[in-house]
């Protein structure tokens, strides 16, 4: 009899341990869907600041045309494209406001400063949700890599979730002047 | 917005963790937040009304050294209290690989939690051995923040897990006291703040490259703040150089501003174990200009060297010469003050605060990592 009670007990255990790590699962794909949501919003108010700057005649005409026009294409790009126009947007930024000097000359006008200070919080937030982002779905890749969620297909059909790479360093004079 | 921290040592040993934690809340209050803290310590303690205790924390041996920390079923019970009365739509937990108040408010947190690591440590076997429980600790926090790149690879490295950077911060102006006459000398005023009998603050490197800085400038003289054994450090000094040399034990907050503001460099010839260098960033917010070991985190703090001098670490030559350098170039030391005043913003509550809370919400957008475990709750 003994060896029956020991089975039912086994058994039970491994059923808890399994729906437990099925509800994980669950829960942190629900999480990896609101991260990804944060990510986007954090890259629109970063394009949108952008915009604000460009079109506030801080910077010369050619400069705040460039700016305007990366920033709107990270707005409009769509799907695969996305990560690459946010790539490119940062790219543009370091161009104009790498250097600390630079950035503090402009700042020497207070509603300047203002709209630039805006931006460099919100080049960082992006930094961050993304990082954050990634750190969710990198855990949930390890989950989903142990064994028994793969034999016996925890996960149901949810897609392997993905890392968003893409470059969103902050501007080096942005970083380092702000005031 | 209401926000609990836990702080994972006592509230009335002084250290850079509680400190920040102190200047962090105050800032959160000024602003309308609502804030909790809840640290190791005894209820008759003198604390201010904000900070929930747990009791006297144990010292154990504990990762190569000894730490003061919190744990147990009593502990336990009262972080739980703390967490289901403080209603918190965030909690921030400090320190969380080390075995106390973070760790146990991260397993028993039912809402989004935040952890910011401070140390750059070693790998050790308590790490090692304790990995698997940190993973699944860390596994719950919906934001990681690390305050230095040293700090930040601590985690990567040891742990697992990334983080996001966001600096130390001070109250810049506090730091912008007058000057005291009688620190002040015709040919220059040198600083050095530290432990006196810890190595790797690196007085010694200093003391060895007074000589060749004093023969250079006879009037100048050198301040050193902190408590160790002056007698025996003094009698190191050769006698001719000795009298320049001035001791002033531990100093105040007050005194420690007004001697930063004293002086024409403030000196860092640290060798090494500095993770962050806030007292860089305080001599910048009272505007000595700042000469340091070129270590990461140093480098990092002047920004590669745009708002103060670095030379090779533990190479006392190669100091002499860059503070005499500075001495004798008033124009030099003027615009290291003048990119420093701006630079140091970086890092004043006001700014790191915004950054902060920029990532509590970012949390509590993303959610809560699951509860580990279950049980009722009381």
């Amino acid at each position: 009899m003994e060896w029956l009670f020991i089975v039912i007990a086994v058994l039970v255990a491994l059923g808890v341990y399994l729906s437990w790590t099925a509800g994980r699962l669950d829960r942190r794909h629900a999480r990896i869907d609101k991260s990804r949501a944060v990510l986007e919003a954090e890259f629109l108010r970063r394009s949108g600041c952008v915009l604000d700057v460009a079109s506030s005649g801080l910077l010369d005409p050619a400069t705040s045309v460039i700016l305007a026009d990366a920033a709107s294409r990270a707005r409009t790009a769509s799907g695969s494209e996305r990560d690459q126009a946010e790539s490119d947007l940062t790219a543009v930024l370091t161009a104009v406001f790498d250097d600390p000097d630079d950035v503090a000359e402009l700042r020497s006008d207070p509603s300047a400063a203002a709209a630039l200070d805006e931006l460099a919080m919100a080049c960082r937030r992006a930094a961050h949700a993304r990082r954050f982002h990634n750190e969710l779905v990198l855990g949930a890749v390890r989950l989903r890599r142990k064994v028994l969620v793969r034999w016996l297909r925890l996960a149901g059909y949810a897609p392997m979730p993905e890392t968003v790479e893409l470059d969103d360093r902050v501007p080096h004079g942005l970083d380092a002047a702000r005031n | 917005m209401k926000i609990g921290i836990a702080c994972p040592y006592a509230w009335d040993i002084p250290g850079g963790v509680q400190i920040h934690i102190r200047d962090f809340a105050e800032e959160l209050l000024r602003r309308g937040y609502s804030v909790s803290v809840i640290a190791p310590g005894d209820d008759d303690d003198d604390l201010p009304p904000y900070v929930t205790t747990v009791g006297r924390p144990v010292a154990i041996p504990y990762n190569g050294s000894v730490a003061r920390v919190s744990f147990g079923p009593r502990v336990a019970a009262r972080v739980r209290r703390w967490l289901v009365d403080g209603d918190f739509d965030v909690v921030h937990v400090h320190e969380p690989a080390s075995m106390s108040l973070g760790m146990l408010a991260t397993w028993w947190a039912d809402v989004p939690v935040v952890a910011t690591s401070h140390s750059a440590q070693r790998r050790s076997r308590a790490m090692s051995a304790a990995q698997g429980i940190l993973q699944s600790a860390f596994e719950k926090l919906t934001a990681h923040i690390a305050v230095s790149e040293e700090a930040r690879r601590t985690l990567v490295h040891h742990i697992g897990g990334d983080a996001v950077l966001i600096p130390n911060g001070l109250y810049v102006d506090r730091f912008a006291v007058p000057p005291r006459p009688q620190w002040r000398s015709p040919d220059g005023t040198l600083s050095f703040l530290g432990r006196l009998d810890e190595q790797r603050k690196g007085l010694q490197v200093l003391l060895e490259a007074w000589p060749t800085i004093h023969d250079a400038f006879p009037q100048a003289r050198l301040l050193v703040a902190g408590r160790g054994d002056i007698e025996q450090i003094q009698q190191g000094i050769a006698p001719e150089h000795r009298d320049t040399v001035e001791f002033l034990g531990g100093v105040s907050d007050e005194d420690k501003a007004a001697m930063l503001a004293s002086s024409d460099i403030y000196v860092a010839p640290h060798i090494g174990g500095e993770s962050f260098g806030i007292v860089l960033a305080e001599a910048m917010a009272a505007g000595a200009p700042v000469l340091a070991s070129d270590l990461e985190a140093f480098r990092a703090v002047l920004d590669d060297g745009r708002l103060g001098a670095l030379v090779p670490v533990g190479d006392a030559d190669a100091l002499a010469r860059r503070a005499i350098e500075m001495l004798g170039d008033p124009e030099l030391r003027e615009r290291y003050r003048q990119a420093a005043s701006v630079g140091v913003r970086r890092y004043d509550w006001s700014n790191v605060t915004d950054e902060v809370l920029a990532v509590y919400e970012m949390a509590i957008a993303v959610g809560a990592g699951g509860r580990t475990f279950r049980l009722p709750r009381r």
